[in-house]
This record gives structure tokens, sequence and C-alpha cells, in this order.
């Protein structure tokens, strides 16, 4: 055994996994903690993304939470956990254990998920804790277990690189899953995979794609129901395949033909060109190795379920499953959405891939846990949950790791429900809209800082491993969880020392009187009996890892030989898809649709991304995108305000003229919050429409209607700390090495804003502030800069139409620099210096900017992306820009 | 006389100020062999630079370097010059001239460059032994006398020269008030906050100040000991230097019966009502304006010698106007009609009270009118410049408070975005 540590030989280099997305990379910390790719990591060997370039750079811990709060004072763990004991213990005695939830996050690793599964469905008595995977992966959850007869991903990364053809369904991979797109570009360089695109939005994604197929939102089930078909029709079925190793062919091929009679009903339905739809069957009929990727575009939506099971019907007719270059992929959005699926971790769920359902399964897991009070039925899912806290069914929550203020749909209405509720606690790294709402606020040891396991999209167990102290008093979740467990009076079933005492008995379990009749095929069994320094040194493994088996082969690739489908009769499943559109439809009063999803350098709420100034270079504030007609209709301009409304909520945003854009749907990234921008969380427009099956909300299909704002001025502000800004004003906020930059913009004429008061408070400067203004109202100009002690501590900049402005970044590199003599008055002046400004920011690992890049692009005469890569390196690192370097060569082509 | 070679004309000069010697000057290079030339000049020196009293007040200058026509100067050219000697009475009829000395000198062209006078209080005391002007060479004398002797001045007037002389006076070592009739100082150059700022940085240098400061009368017994205002203070003072303004010097012109107003009038061809008479510097009124400062004196010195010489086409267009204070290490400059600014019009400003620095524009339209600016000026002459030829500005306006280098890169920075667009 190596000594451990997943360090090399030195000790030095931490071996970790990513805390992003699905992919799960790995990755080698150094002792000064920067970060770069493990080489031997089977899910990215080496490679990159911005996002996770950038880890090195979110680990300033500057504004964490470091301390336990009460009510909004220090307090010691014990006086807090203690509260959250005793408010739980209340509850239940007064209320029932259905009085009490928890909401837990897929950025748990799995050690905590087990604990806080256990703590609620054990012993607290109630099904009561939901995940935000509930808003991520519960439609792929219950479209496998509906398929297959538990949640299962048949195949792996690899199939992406052996197949002819991959799909991609509702995934924006290049910016999303950003590694596996880059190896599916490379597969694709290498041996001409085929790529179609299924997606309402011109992604950059597209850059690969041989077909893009721009669907309705909301079409996919009647899309792959003619599909389905097309298959039986062309002959391209599996019938012998069909008929040994599934059932409900027939009835899934009759409700088919009915949401999709022929190519032309399902290109009608789906709002596409006939011979681009028959273009991708004809295909995906003719292709044996094809992979189908799908993520958030197929799962967030009210027919969720439905979809990824059209999708595995048209797998299961072809019988292609679970062998090399071939089979569904479901891509996870967070590092552990599968961690926590595998402990249950769901409210749907039991635990190990057990269900309620199953007698023998709530037998076996009360047994195994000693939990006589088990949890003996389903508990409130998160749309569920927040309502039954806003109606004080649920009176005492626990929220850890995630930010429902802000990710959740109506997220006013969530937020007025935990202003309601009469006990929350929350954990966290740093403070966010939800922890404003706590009374107890716990501080959570982050990514770095603690250990345990997570698992990637294509089952693979990683080590997350800790390479620095937490800071202050800052503890991991499962910690928490058990003490308060321990608080609540079931110490002895909590007795946990470690997160390898904890993994343990999760692998245990999950091997735990595993011998049928069916199978539960997430066994990890082999893993239950590893020492402490087996755990610390474990490398990346695929499960199923039952006791004996083999940990290089055995997780590969499942149901390839089409046996051993883990249900009764061992058969897959097709399930019958009957078409239905999006619950809300647009109408005259809400006529455009609005999708929301991710940008390429931000992660979720941006409590880590946010920080780091590199990653808002790309996208400094949430845009709505849109069509040039449908704005030129709406008399919107591009780079202008517009004030968005859906039933639920508004705000007013930047918007963006976007030919990639469908006519009829807009386009808003999922991350931005009140934090960052006037315009709040996008969660606040969205509708909470939920699947029927799966309960995940519909996150990318709200009616709404949008305004123009007429914005008469526009500005910034820098400055070294945050401030709280309100009033008349759109604002976005961005981090700066030495502080902030707002971008600003107002719709009320600059002098009723323009008074002295707001002008100071902006600048956090009192009435005798040192400060230098610059004012031309006649040109609509006004700039101040406040110094301190001979140092650039904020400046504002304000310009009506028309008037200059600075480059904000250039001021933003002074905030904290000495200013003397002539200096003093350039601030104002605010010049461009000789050097020349890079524009908005493209490459985010070597900071290349977009005018940068036009400008060497001409003037260098580039023409491919090696003659970039050797100009400006741009796209070498993490290689996620190459979408947009591409676009901008063959702008530059024209 | 007779005979084949013409008699030269003669031109009489009436004043050896600034005026009238940069005049003879540039006639001199336009037309060497004219005129037999005899100048006047009621002050004892040669022609000196009036500008520099403040820096040989300050000590910064001796009186010696000021001097810009020495007696071999004229020598060398042929130039009678009379100094100590003023005209005291002008024959338009016969074409003579007569000095305080008696000379009686005939012309053929006559040029009044008699300048202007202090102007001086109507108030008890003004007669007192160490009251004096700030004006010429005598005053200087009487001031830095003063200087040795006493220890208290106090200076009336806030104005350029009233400021020059404080300065002066503290360079000097003497504790020095200055008293000023209106809120601020320099008002017809500076607005309240570039005079606030001047005030200040005068006040850091020691002098100390009384505005919105009547004074009633300069108190003293055989000398003056201070003076007192309407309000009733006194200051003490052993000195007290008069610096309200000057006003044009036309007893001469009057007597001779020219048309005068405030001044002596005269057109765009700087002749008087009497053809044969011209008149330049701070004793003309030219549409209604009169001159206190330099670069109109050169101007007319040179449309002037230019129609002495013969060209009958030069006419005199006033050139901007513009200020700048002479004390070291306090950069003063305005230009431009601040008083006729209103509120159609644009105001550019540019504040660092910290570091000392305050510029106004005034654009009218997209014309540049007025400049003030405080603690940088070195791009006066630009705005001049910009004033005078009334360039549109519209292309430099969010860089122009910034000076020619700023205007002109911010320029150069937008235009690839032009291209662009």
């Amino acid at each position: 055994m190596s000594s451990g540590g997943g360090g090399d030989e030195g000790g030095r280099m931490i071996r970790t996994t990513c805390p992003y997305c699905g992919v799960g990379c790995g990755l080698q910390v150094a002792p000064d903690g920067s970060v770069a790719g493990d080489p031997e990591h089977p899910a990215n060997f080496g490679r990159l993304c911005s996002k996770g370039a950038a880890l090195g750079e979110t680990l300033a811990t500057d504004g964490r939470l470091i301390h336990p709060q009460i009510d909004g004072r220090r307090a010691t763990w014990d006086e807090a956990l203690g509260r959250i004991a005793a408010r739980f213990a209340d509850t239940i005695a007064e209320h029932g254990p259905g009085a009490v939830a928890l909401y837990v996050s897929g950025q748990f690793l799995t050690e905590d998920y087990y604990v806080a599964n256990k703590l609620m469905k054990g012993f607290v008595g109630t099904a009561n804790i939901d995940t935000n995977s509930r808003l991520c992966m519960a439609s792929s959850v219950a479209g496998h277990i509906r398929a297959f007869g538990e949640d299962i991903v048949p195949g792996c990364y690899d199939d992406i690189e052996t197949a002819d053809l991959v799909v991609l369904v509702g995934s924006n991979a290049a910016w999303c899953h950003p590694v596996l797109y880059q190896r599916l570009a490379a597969a694709r360089e290498a041996r001409g995979t085929r790529v179609v695109v299924i997606d309402p939005r011109r992604t950059a994604s597209c850059d690969i794609a041989d077909l893009h197929l721009a669907l309705r939102p909301g079409s996919d089930v009647a899309l792959f129901a003619g599909l389905l078909v097309h298959l039986a029709e062309s002959g391209a079925c599996d019938p012998q395949w069909t008929q040994d190793c599934t059932t409900g062919f027939p009835e899934a091929l009759a409700a088919a033909r009915e949401a999709a009679p022929s190519i032309a009903d399902a290109a009608a339905t789906a709002e596409l060109p006939i011979p681009d739809v028959a273009q991708f069957y004809d295909w995906f009929g003719a292709t044996e190795r094809t992979v189908t990727l799908y993520s958030q575009g197929v799962n967030q939506s009210s027919a969720g379920t439905d979809k990824v099971n059209a999708i595995i019907n048209c797998h299961l007719a072809t019988g292609r499953i679970g062998r090399p270059g071939m089979g569904p992929l479901s891509l996870t959005g967070q590092p552990n959405a599968m961690g926590g699926r595998e402990v249950g971790g769901l409210a749907t769920q039991l635990a190990a891939h057990m269900g309620f359902a199953e007698p023998a399964d709530l037998d076996r897991v009360r047994r195994f846990w000693g939990a006589p009070r088990l949890a003996s039925r389903p508990g409130l899912q998160a749309v569920e949950l927040f309502d039954a806290v806003l109606d004080g069914r649920v009176r005492a929550l626990w929220i850890l790791g995630t930010n429902p203020a802000d990710s959740m749909p109506r997220a006013d209405r969530v937020r007025a429900a935990l202003a309601l509720c009469p006990f929350v606690a929350v954990s966290d790294c740093w403070p966010n809209d939800t922890t404003r709402f706590a009374n107890v606020v716990l501080p959570a040891a982050g990514w770095g800082e603690k250990d345990g396991t997570v698992t990637n999209s294509e089952r693979r167990i990683s080590r997350q491993r800790a390479f620095r102290p937490a800071p202050g008093e800052a503890r991991p979740d499962w910690w928490m969880l058990t003490e308060v467990a321990r608080r609540m009076g079931w110490g002895a079933a909590f007795a946990y020392r470690s997160a390898a005492d904890i993994f343990r008995e999760h692998a245990a379990l999950s091997a735990f009187e595993n011998a049928g009749p069916v199978r539960r095929l997430f066994d990890i069994g082999a893993l239950a009996e590893i020492s402490d320094a087996q755990y610390d040194a474990m490398t990346p493994v695929q499960w199923p890892l039952p006791c004996g088996a083999d940990r290089e082969t055995s997780g590969t690739r499942l149901f390839g030989d089409g046996r051993g489908f883990p249900t009764r009769d061992g058969r897959a499943r097709f399930v019958a898809t009957p078409f239905r559109p999006p619950a809300d439809l647009p109408d005259t009063h809400w006529p455009l649709v609005l999708n929301t999803g991710r940008v390429r350098d931000q992660w979720h709420t941006m409590t880590r991304t946010g920080r780091v100034p590199r990653l808002m270079a790309h996208r400094s504030e949430p845009l709505l995108e849109i069509h040039p007609e449908d704005a030129a209709a709406l008399t919107l301009g591009d780079g202008g305000l517009a004030r968005i409304e859906s039933r639920h909520g508004g705000a007013v945003m930047r918007v963006h003229f976007l030919a990639d854009q469908r006519r009829g749907d807009v386009f808003a990234p999922m991350h931005w919050t009140d934090h960052f921008t006037s315009a709040g969380p996008v969660g606040r427009l969205v509708g909470a429409a939920t699947d029927p099956v799966s309960g995940q909300p519909e996150l990318k299909a709200t009616p709404v209607r949008v305004a123009p704002v007429r914005a008469c001025w526009r500005g910034f502000l820098v400055r070294r700390s945050e401030v709280p800004l309100a009033g008349a004003v759109h604002w976005a906020r961005v981090p700066l090495a030495g502080g902030h930059a707002y971008d600003l913009a107002g719709w009320e004429p600059l002098p009723s804003v323009l008074s002295e008061a707001w002008i100071l408070a902006l600048l956090g400067a009192p009435p005798d502030a040192e400060l230098i203004t610059y004012a031309d109202p006649g040109g609509g100009a006004f700039r101040y800069a406040r110094v301190v002690e001979g140092r650039l501590d904020a400046c504002i900049f304000l310009a009506c139409d028309g008037a200059f402005l600075p480059d904000r970044n250039r001021l933003g590199e002074m905030l904290g620099a000495s200013v003397e003599g002539r200096a003093r008055l350039d601030l104002v002046a605010g010049l461009a210096t000789a050097r020349a400004d890079p524009g908005p920011i493209v490459c985010a690992c070597f900071a290349v900017g977009l005018d940068t890049l036009r400008r060497a692009i001409v003037d260098g005469r580039l023409t491919s992306l090696a003659d970039i890569a050797t100009a400006l390196r741009a796209g070498t690192n993490c290689g996620s820009c190459r979408p947009e370097l591409s676009e901008l060569l063959a702008a530059g082509r024209t | 006389m007779k005979g084949a070679r013409p008699r030269r004309e003669r031109l009489v000069v009436v004043g050896n100020g600034m005026a009238g010697m940069r005049t003879v000057e540039e006639l001199l290079l336009r037309a060497p062999d004219r005129y037999d030339i005899t100048v006047f000049g009621a002050e004892a020196q040669p022609g000196y630079n009036r500008i520099l009293l403040s820096s040989v007040l300050a000590g910064q200058s001796t009186l010696g370097d000021i001097v810009t026509h020495p007696k071999h100067w004229h020598e060398a050219r042929g130039i009678v010059l009379r100094t100590g000697d003023p005209v005291v009475a002008i024959d338009r009829g016969a074409r003579t001239v007569r000095s305080a000395a008696g000379v009686c000198l005939g012309y053929d062209r006559l040029l009044l460059a008699t300048g202007s006078k202090p102007i001086a209080l109507p108030v008890p005391g003004l007669t007192l032994p160490g009251v004096c002007a700030f004006r010429d060479i005598a005053d200087v004398e009487a001031m830095i006398g003063a200087a040795h002797r006493h220890r208290r001045a106090v200076v009336i007037g806030g104005g350029l020269l009233g400021l020059e002389a404080a300065l002066g006076l503290r360079r000097r070592g003497m504790a020095v008030t200055i008293v000023h009739l209106m809120p601020i100082l320099m008002e017809r150059q500076l607005d309240a906050t570039a005079a606030g700022l001047l005030q200040r940085d005068l006040a850091r240098r020691g002098v100390e100040f009384l505005t919105n400061a009547q004074t009633e009368e300069i108190v003293g017994t055989g000398r003056a000991e201070g003076v007192r205002l309407a309000d009733g203070r006194e200051i003490a003072g052993d000195l007290v230097v008069m610096a309200i303004g000057t006003r044009p010097n036309i007893d001469l012109a009057r007597a001779a019966g020219l048309d005068i107003n405030r001044g002596i009038l005269v057109g765009d061809d700087l002749c008087t009502s009497d053809p044969a008479i011209h008149a330049v510097g701070e004793c003309v009124e030219h549409n209604g304006q009169i001159f206190g400062l330099v670069a109109p004196l050169w101007e007319q010195a040179r449309i002037c010698a230019a129609r002495l010489a013969g060209d009958v086409d030069a006419a005199y267009l006033p050139p901007p106007v513009f200020t700048s204070l002479k004390i070291t290490g306090i950069d003063v400059f305005s230009a431009g009609a601040l008083a006729s600014a209103d509120d159609a019009d644009n105001l550019v400003t540019l504040c660092d009270v910290a570091g000392g620095v305050y510029k106004k524009l005034i654009l009218r339209g997209d014309r540049l009118v007025c400049c003030v600016l405080y603690g940088d000026v070195g791009d006066g002459p630009w705005y001049v410049e910009l004033i005078q030829s009334q360039r549109s500005i519209a292309p430099w306006r969010d860089h122009l408070i910034f000076g020619r280098a700023a205007a002109e890169a911010g320029l150069a920075a937008r235009a690839p975005q032009m291209l662009a667009a």
C-alpha cells in the first residue's frame, strides 16, 4: 500500500477532484494552492476547464463564515448544534417528524449525504430530506429507474470517444461539461465522429455539430417518439434484442405513433425543417455506435422523465446499450449528484438504491441502521418542501451547502417561506441570500478543507482530499450532522470518527443482503472493509464493485449483453411516453418563453466563481439573450435594458441580441443573485411546474413578457469594498483584484439621482472626504474619485447617452494605487492608456480579450486555432473558448 | 526744406512704456528709415517690462534685469529719448508737442502711449507717507524700502496686482493683510472655487485676508499706520499699498480735444479722432474696451506699426485676453469671457481641492469661450487658441478639460472604434 494521501512521492502534491460539474475531473493541488489537471484521472487525463483552472484563485478566505452564529450573534459550536437539536426535537414532539426537513446539496460529499440521509430517514423518521439535485437530476433518476429498474448510467466516458454518432440533447457541454466536450471534439478531429446537437439555442457546443436541431422547447418527447417510429419502420430496430431483453415495446411504439406518426409530424411539433429531422433519424438509424448525451434541457422539464425514457426507448429499440461507443449517457450537473443518488439523498429514495415501495428494502435498511423509526414513505420534494414551509407544515428546516433563496424557482416565494419558517439553520461557506434567513448559521468546511468521496456521471468514485485547514471554526457537514444526531440521543448510530468510517458503512449497506432476488447494481461491497490508509490512497474506481470484483473492469459498462437489468424479470422496460407540451405555454400576455442555463465561467450562484476576476470577465452581468427580430418588435436595443416579467416576478436585465436564439424564446443565465446584480436571481421569474414522476421543476420554459427600459445614463463605480446599492439604478458587480466594480445604468435623468448624498454614499465617503470631481452636465458626464491617504479608494463614472466612458478595468487596476500630481487628474480623465483595451475576456485562462483576438486575427492573418495558440496562447489550456475562437476566425474570413 | 532728398517724417512717441516701445520696435522692423523718432517718457528710467515689477518686488529679479530698452538701444537706432520729461500739451493745429521741460517739437505723426494711472481710493489719509500704488519703479522702490524698515503691510485690492504685491512683500518678510472689497479674489478672472483655492494657498504662505471689506480711511499721524474699514475694524499697517486697478491716462488727449470716453477712442486702425494721432496701450478705448493685459498691447503695437509703415489695411482685432498670476508655485490662468457667461452656457469643471487643481471651461454650443485654470495651467495657451479660433470642440469634449495631449489621445483612442463601427 502506498503511504496514501493521494500525494506524490514527496507527499506534497495532493490529488483531489474538482468541485464543479459532474464530469468529476481529477486535480493535483500544489502546496501553494495552484491547481493542475491530474494526468492520471480517467475523467480528464490532465485537462481542465476555465473554472477548474481558476480554482486556485477561489481559495481566499476573506468573507468566509468562520464562526457559528445564533440570531446573528457569534456562538459556540456546542450552543449552535444544541440549538438545532433542541428545535428539531421540540418540533418533532409537537408536530411530528414530518414537520422537520433537511434541504441539502449536490455539492455534498457522499459521506455528508450518507449521514444526513441516515439521520432523517432512519432516526428522525421522515423522508423530508431533499436536495438541489431535485432541480438537476431527478428526471434522469426517475427515467433510469423506469427503464432499468435502478438509477443506472449504463455507459462511460470512453463511449464518447468510440462512438460514430454523438447526439447532445439539451446539453451545452462546451460550457457546462467542458472537459467531456473537449474529449468529444478531439475524438471528432481524430475519427470524424458525427455530432448532432438538439437544443433550442445555438450554443457553443454547436461549433462541432454536423447538424443542429433548434427544436421548440419541450418538444423532445415528440422528436424522439418520431425517431422510435422511424427506427421501427426503417428496420433499424433490433427485434431479437428487444424481444429477449425488454418489455413494453409495442405500447411504447403505439404511444410514439400517437405523438409523432411521421417525420413530418415530429418536425411540425418540434418546429424543425423536415429534412433536418429526416437527416437526424437516418443517421441515428444507420449508426450502430451512437451515444446520446443529455443534460438539463432534458431533465429540467415538466416532462423530463418522459424525455429521458423517450431517449432510452430509442437505445433499447436498437439494442444500443452498454456496449463500447453506444448508449444513453446522462450528464450530471453537480460534482456529486451521483453520489447523493447512491446514498439515497432524495426524498423519494430510501438508501443505497433501495426504495420505499419494497417492504423488504425498508426492513433491510431498518435492521442495518438499527432504526426502528425508519421513515416508511417518501418525503417532500424540493418544490413541495418549500410550499410546506410556506404553509406551516414544515416548521424546522436545516439547509446545507445550497442557496435556495436564489436557485429555487419562484425564488421570492421561497424567500417568503424562509422568512416565515419558525426555525431555519443554514450551513455554508459564505454568507449568501439564504443565510440571511437563518436563525442558526454554521460555518462549513469547503472544497480542499474536507475529506470524502464524489461520484461522477460515469459512476466513478473519486476522492476529494483536504489540502489545507478550514478557516476559523469551519467544520465538515457530516460532522455537524453527526453532532446534532448525538445531541438528539442517537449517538450510538452516529459514532463516526472520520469520513472513512462513514464511507465503509455506506459501502457495507450497498452490499448488505444483496443477493437477490433482484440484485442491486449499486454495490460497492469491495470497499466496505478498506482501512483508513486505503481510503486515503483510494484511486478513482467505477461501480458496481461488489466484493471480489475486479476494480479495473467491473464497473465500466452495464447491460451490454442485454442481461442483468435490476428488474424482477431482468428485462429493461420501454416506457410509453405520450407527448405533453410544457405546463405553462406562452399566450398574448406572456408571449415569450424564458429558458435558463449556465454560462461558461460561472458556477451555480457564484459564491465561488463570482470571486474570481477573470471568470467574471467572460460575462460581467446576466444578459437576456433574444433574437434580433423579436427584439426589434419590442423596440429593444442591443445592450440596452429591458424589464422581464413572469407570473412569478420581474427583473431589469441587459439585453443581448443573438441570432442564435430561437424566435419566441429568450435566455437568461441562472447564476446571478442579489449579491451581484439588481436583476437578482433568475429564479424569481421561473415557474415551478413539476414533472409528475420526478418532481423536477420546469426551469427552462417560463412564459414571460419583455419591455424596453430606456436607460438615460450608464456608468460604473469602482471601490475597494462592497456597498449596498438601491434606487432607480441597474447595477452588476464584478470582483476585481483590489476591490469591486459595479456597472451602473439608470432610467431616471441624472440630476435627480446625482445628489451629493447619493454620490458620497456610493463612494463610502464622509462629507469632508477628499474627492476629485469632473462634471460636464451639458455633455452628460460626471466623474468622482475618492482618495484616501494618497491612494485611490473609489471612483464613479457616469455618462449620459453618447458621452465617453472609460474602461472600468483600468480604473479598477488603480484601486489602492498611490496617486500623486498629474495622476490624480488622470484618474477622472479615464483615458485609455497606450496599452490597447483587450475587450471582454474570451480566454479566461490567459485573459485574452475579444478585441485583442480580433486585432490579432486581422493584423496577424491568423487562420486557425493553432495560429491563435501560437500568437496568444488563447484556447491552449482549458480549450473551452475554442468554439468562440472558431467563430472569431470565421468572422475574420468574411 | 528744399532739395531732391525728401525730409523724413517726424514721429513723436508720448510714453516709453511697453506699448509705445513695442510699437517703435515693430515699426523699425517694417520701415526703419521712414521716421525720425523722438520718445518722451515721464519716468526717469528707460523702457522696462512693467509686468516684471512683481518679480523685482519679490526679489526674484533686479531692476536691471527688467530693462528692455536701455539708452544705448535708442542711440543705436537714432532715436531721441527724453526720459523724465512728460509731454504736457499738444497743439494739433500746429502739429507740435510741448514737454514739461519746455521742449517743443513738431510731428507728422504722433503716437500716444500714455498708459494708465493707478486708481486712488478717495479716502482720507491717501497722501500720508507709507501709502503707495503698485505701478512703477518708484512704487516698487518705496515698497522695498518700507519692507526694510517696517513689519506690517496692508494691501488694498485682491486683484492680480494686489496679490502679487502682497506676495512680494510677504517674501520680503512683512506681515501682509489683503483688504478686498469683493467676496472673492480676482473676481474678474476667477469663480468662487478657484478664488477659494487661491485664497487657501496664499493663506498657507502667511497672507491674511479680509474680503467684503470696504476701506474707509487710511489712518495715521504723519505716516500711514493702518486702515479703517467701513465696519469699524482697523488693520494695522506701516505700509499701505493701493492696488485696486488703473484707469487710462487721458489727460493729455482730453486737453488736446481728442475724442475720449474712458480711454482715448481709437478705431481698428488705432487712429484717434485726429488722423495724425495714433494711440496704443492702456490709454486707449477700442470698441468700448479698455486694456490692462499685455497680449492686446502687443497686437495693437503690431497693427499700429503696420499703419505707420503705410499698410492701410492693417486692422486691430482684439485677441482673447488671458490672465496669469505671476506668483511662483501658484498657477492661475484665466482666459475669455468669464463675466459674460450665462445660464445657456455649458460649464465643464474639474476639481481636486486636496491636489490644488481646479479647472472650469465655459462652452457656448460647441465653442470654448472661457477657461479658468488653477494649479494646472499648462494647457492655457491651447485653450486661448481654441477660444480665439472658435473651432468646434465637440470631438474633444470628453477630454477637453484634461488638456491637449489627453484630448488628442482620446480622439486617437476613439478612432479605431469609429472605424470598426
